[in-house]
Parts: structure tokens; C-alpha cells; sequence
């Protein structure tokens, strides 16, 4: 696995605040992601993560403040700059967005092989049997029965369908992927597989990605750096070993304080 | 300069928001320097900083004030200073560190907790995995425990697992906390060998060694920790 050789980031966050109505969503975001560099934002439910992470992916207007993106041609325009259909080629080729919950990630009732095959059809393959093959390997990188590629995924258990969302947001080798509570809702051994899969993926792809998460395990397991968010603000950010073993800011001592040791 | 590493000034304490914002002084004016193949050995009694200072030197503490200069190659990274991803690269190239206790990941082999700094720093799996486990023998972990995860190894075992891994890349400063606590004295030989070999490579090495036999073996210089007490 090679560096990135530039010293540009990959995407940069000016200001960045939303409101909705008079509810403040989230206030006043900076921060540089570069590539190969995971970010996992984390504070508890309300704090405003979610939202950070859909104006991130601009999926949300802002109300103030922008995002600028580095494209594969080295420009670095606002996103919201962008036309529709430049938006959503971006989401199809050079992003991915890992959802909570599978279902809202995966087409349900198609099979698994289409789930990921769908992602590279987007970006230009045509050959059937190449999708096929492609599609097959990449269930058996997320540990997947390749057997089950017919299946639809209403018929896998919540882990797989997890580490099935994982294959068809990583199939088009995308250089940045959001993720929101990619472990919420599984079993501790399920959630255990999950991530020692996706530290390897992050580290073997050198992805980038932004991960939206309340527990703080996950953020020291996956993330070189951890932004903590309360009320809607960025409280702290810093080394991910540093905000949890050293953290500055009295919300981020609470919240390292109140996790009980296994 | 043939120092390798140099701290100045440094100084930290810590503020508990919890407690009513109680401060609790750790160090202040750390000052030393280390050179190429040298040994310094942090000494004191428990609760005077000396795995505080290791963790400043790493990044994971940061520093209220002073220096820490670190030479990568003629390239000087003050990590009191320095950026997160400025920090994480003088990790990959240049920081070696030996904690305490093995931080396990879930399902990760024994092998590949080893040879994943060097994995990171782009040695084909192979050939890290090949180096890893000539480590892991020298280090008398048995070939059948190798491909299982250490969560279930005795503390001596995490340890000689931690050991390996630090040991393992050629990193130009090594940080070591307490390495040899809880091994036998076989094996306290071998990690006093694998120091020595350090040196001779040119590593500067700071450790904290409450063992005297081992301290003896390889410290070159030993730093007594309560002069750098805070004035509470």
C-alpha cells in the first residue's frame, strides 16, 4: 500500500451549518479530509453527526458555508456548485455511503449479484460475465457465500447484508465512502467481523471515509482521527489515540469516561 | 547534531472537567536529547511521568508547552506542534512504540498484529508475514499459537506479541514501556538481545525498565524522572 502523493485534500469543509427552521442542526463545520485519512465523527444521538455527514455527501443544503471535493481532473469545485447529474455521477463512481440500516443501501428484492453489479454497470461495464466474476469476488472479499449470489438479500441475516451493502459501495473502487452507524444494530461477534472487514477494506483500498459513530470503539478502531460533536458543534478534534486518551474538552472527557471497561 | 530525538521545555498537566476542573501537574521542564544507537532510560517511581512523557514523544498526550524534535532522515517534525496526519506519518516512518499492554483487535492473527506496521509502510504481506514470524520464534511464541488472535494468550505472551511488533521495522526511534514486566528471564534475555541489536542499527531508544538486571544490560543513560516534577 502506497501513500497518496499529494498534499491536497480530498475534500474540505468551510463553515459548514444547517439549520432547520429555528432548530440549529449543526454550526459553523471546518475541517480537511485527505486521502487514505478516515475521520469518525462521534457524539451522541442529536449531536448533530448525521447531519454533518449529509451535508458532507450533499445530500442537505447547507445554510451556510460549503464543501469542496477534489475531482479525479485535480479541480476542487463547491459541490453545491454542481449540476444534479454531476452530483449523482460522483455518488455512482467516486463515492460511496454505507447507511445504517441495509435495507436503505440495498435493493432488497434483487439478488445479491445485481446489488453489487448495479454499481459497476453505473460506471460503464457491459460484459455480463465480468460483472458476474467481479460481483463474486467481491462477496467473498465481505465473506459472503458466493453460492448465495442469486439470492436476494431479504434472504441473508443483518451481518451479511451489512458486509453486502459494504461490497456495492466498494465494487467501483470509489476514493471516498461515508459511513453512518455502519455497526449500529448488530450483534457484538457480528459487529467484530464487520469491522476487522472494514478496517482491512480502508487500509487495502487506502479509502478514505467519513464515519458517524456513538461508540468509541469503533472511532479508535477504524479512524486515524476523531471529531467530537455536541449540540450541534464541533467540541474537539484531534490523533484518534489523542482525543480518547488525552481529551481536552469537558463534554469529550464525559464521554470517555462514561464507557464501561468489558 | 547527532540527535535523534530532543525534548525542550516540555511540560503537561492534566485538567479534569469532571472534577470541578481539578489540575493535576504531571511534568514540566522535560529536557534531554538522544542520540543514534543510544539507550536513555526514563527512571522514577510510579506516578512521576515517565510513561507520560513516552506518550507525548508518540503524540497520544499532547504538550502544554515546549518542544519534542524528532529527525526523520534530516527532516526535524516537532510533534509538540505538529499535525494529525503529520504525526501519523512520523508514526509510519520514524516512531516505534511498545506499550504496555497489547491493545487486541478482534479475530486479527497473532502473525498479522506483527507484520502490520510493515504492511503499512508497504512490505508485501508476504515478506512482512515471513519476517514477523522469524521474530515470533526468537521471541520463543510457539508456531501453532501464530495464526490465532492474542485476546487469549497469557499477559507474558500479549507482551512478547507487543514486543514483535515494535521490533519489528527499522524505525530510527523506539519508545518502550515497560517491555519486560511480565516475562520470564529467558525471555528477558532475548528482548535485552533484540535492544542491543537496536543500537547497533543506529535506533534511539527511550524505555522505562523497572527491572535492574535489564537496565543494566542496556541503558547508556539513565534519566532520574523526579527532576522534572511539577509544582503542583
Amino acid at each position: 500500500m502506497t501513500q497518496p502523493d499529494t498534499d491536497q485534500p480530498l475534500l474540505v469543509a468551510e463553515g459548514l451549518s444547517k439549520w432547520y427552521g429555528r432548530q440549529l442542526g449543526c454550526r459553523d463545520a471546518s475541517f480537511a479530509l485527505y486521502e487514505g485519512e478516515v475521520i469518525a465523527v462521534v457524539g451522541e444521538s442529536g449531536s448533530g453527526k448525521t447531519t454533518l455527514l449529509q451535508l458532507l455527501s450533499s445530500q442537505l443544503e447547507p445554510s451556510a458555508g460549503r464543501v469542496l471535493y477534489r475531482m479525479r481532473d485535480g479541480s476542487t469545485p463547491d459541490l453545491a456548485a454542481l449540476g444534479e447529474a454531476e452530483r449523482r455521477f460522483l455518488f455512482r463512481t467516486d463515492w460511496g455511503y454505507v447507511h445504517q440500516d441495509p435495507a436503505a443501501g440495498l435493493r432488497m428484492n434483487v439478488s445479491a449479484g445485481a446489488n453489487v453489479g448495479e454499481r459497476l454497470m453505473a460506471v460503464g461495464w457491459q460484459h455480463y460475465g465480468r460483472i458476474r466474476h467481479s460481483a463474486s469476488d467481491w462477496l467473498t472479499r465481505v465473506e459472503i457465500d458466493p453460492a448465495r449470489i442469486d439470492e436476494a438479500p431479504w434472504s441473508y441475516s443483518g451481518g451479511m447484508r451489512q458486509r453486502l451493502q459494504i461490497a456495492r459501495n466498494l465494487v467501483s473502487r470509489p476514493r471516498l465512502v461515508f459511513m453512518d452507524e455502519p455497526t449500529g444494530g448488530l450483534d457484538v461477534s457480528v459487529q467484530a467481523r464487520l469491522l476487522d472487514l472494514l478496517r482491512g477494506l480502508v487500509a487495502d483500498l487506502s479509502l478514505a471515509a467519513v464515519i458517524v459513530t456513538h461508540d468509541l470503539a469503533v472511532a479508535r478502531l477504524l479512524s486515524h482521527r476523531i471529531i467530537v460533536m455536541k449540540d450541534g458543534e464541533m467540541v474537539e478534534s484531534g490523533l484518534s489515540d489523542q482525543v480518547l486518551d488525552d481529551p481536552r474538552e469537558a463534554y469529550t472527557q464525559l464521554l470517555v469516561s462514561s464507557i464501561l471497561p468489558p | 547534531m547527532t540527535n535523534v530525538l530532543a525534548l525542550s521545555a516540555v511540560s503537561k498537566t492534566f485538567t479534569m472537567h469532571l472534577q470541578g476542573g481539578l489540575r493535576l501537574p504531571v511534568v514540566a521542564g522535560v529536557e534531554f536529547a538522544v542520540q543514534r544507537g543510544q539507550c536513555v532510560v526514563l527512571a522514577g517511581p510510579s506516578g512521576t511521568g515517565k510513561s507520560s512523557i513516552l506518550k507525548m514523544i508518540f503524540g497520544t498526550y499532547r504538550c502544554d508547552s515546549g518542544s519534542i524534535l524528532v529527525d526523520r532522515d534530516g527532516d526535524i517534525v516537532d510533534v509538540a506542534s505538529a499535525e494529525p496526519r503529520q504525526i501519523l506519518a512520523l508514526r509510519r516512518a520514524a516512531l516505534g512504540y511498545v506499550s504496555q499492554f497489547l491493545r487486541a483487535i478482534p479475530r486479527v492473527a497473532a502473525i498479522d498484529v506483527v507484520a502490520e506496521p510493515l504492511v503499512t509502510a508497504g512490505v508485501p504481506r508476504d515478506n512482512a508475514r515471513q519476517r514477523a514470524g522469524d521474530l515470533l520464534s526468537w521471541l520463543n511464541i510457539p508456531e501453532r499459537l501464530w495464526s490465532l488472535p492474542p485476546a487469549t494468550f497469557s499477559g507474558g505472551e500479549q507482551q512478547r506479541v507487543n514486543i514483535a511488533r515494535g521490533f519489528l521495522s527499522d524505525l530510527p526511534v523506539l519508545l518502550l514501556d515497560e517491555p519486560t514486566a511480565s516475562l520470564d528471564a529467558g525471555n528477558r534475555a532475548v528482548v535485552v538481545d533484540l535492544v542491543a541489536e537496536k543500537k547497533r542499527r543506529g535506533a534511539a531508544i527511550v524505555a522505562i525498565v523497572h527491572d535492574d538486571d535489564v537496565r543494566t544490560a542496556i541503558a547508556d543513560t539513565v534519566i532520574d524522572v523526579t527532576r522534572f516534577a511539577a509544582a503542583a
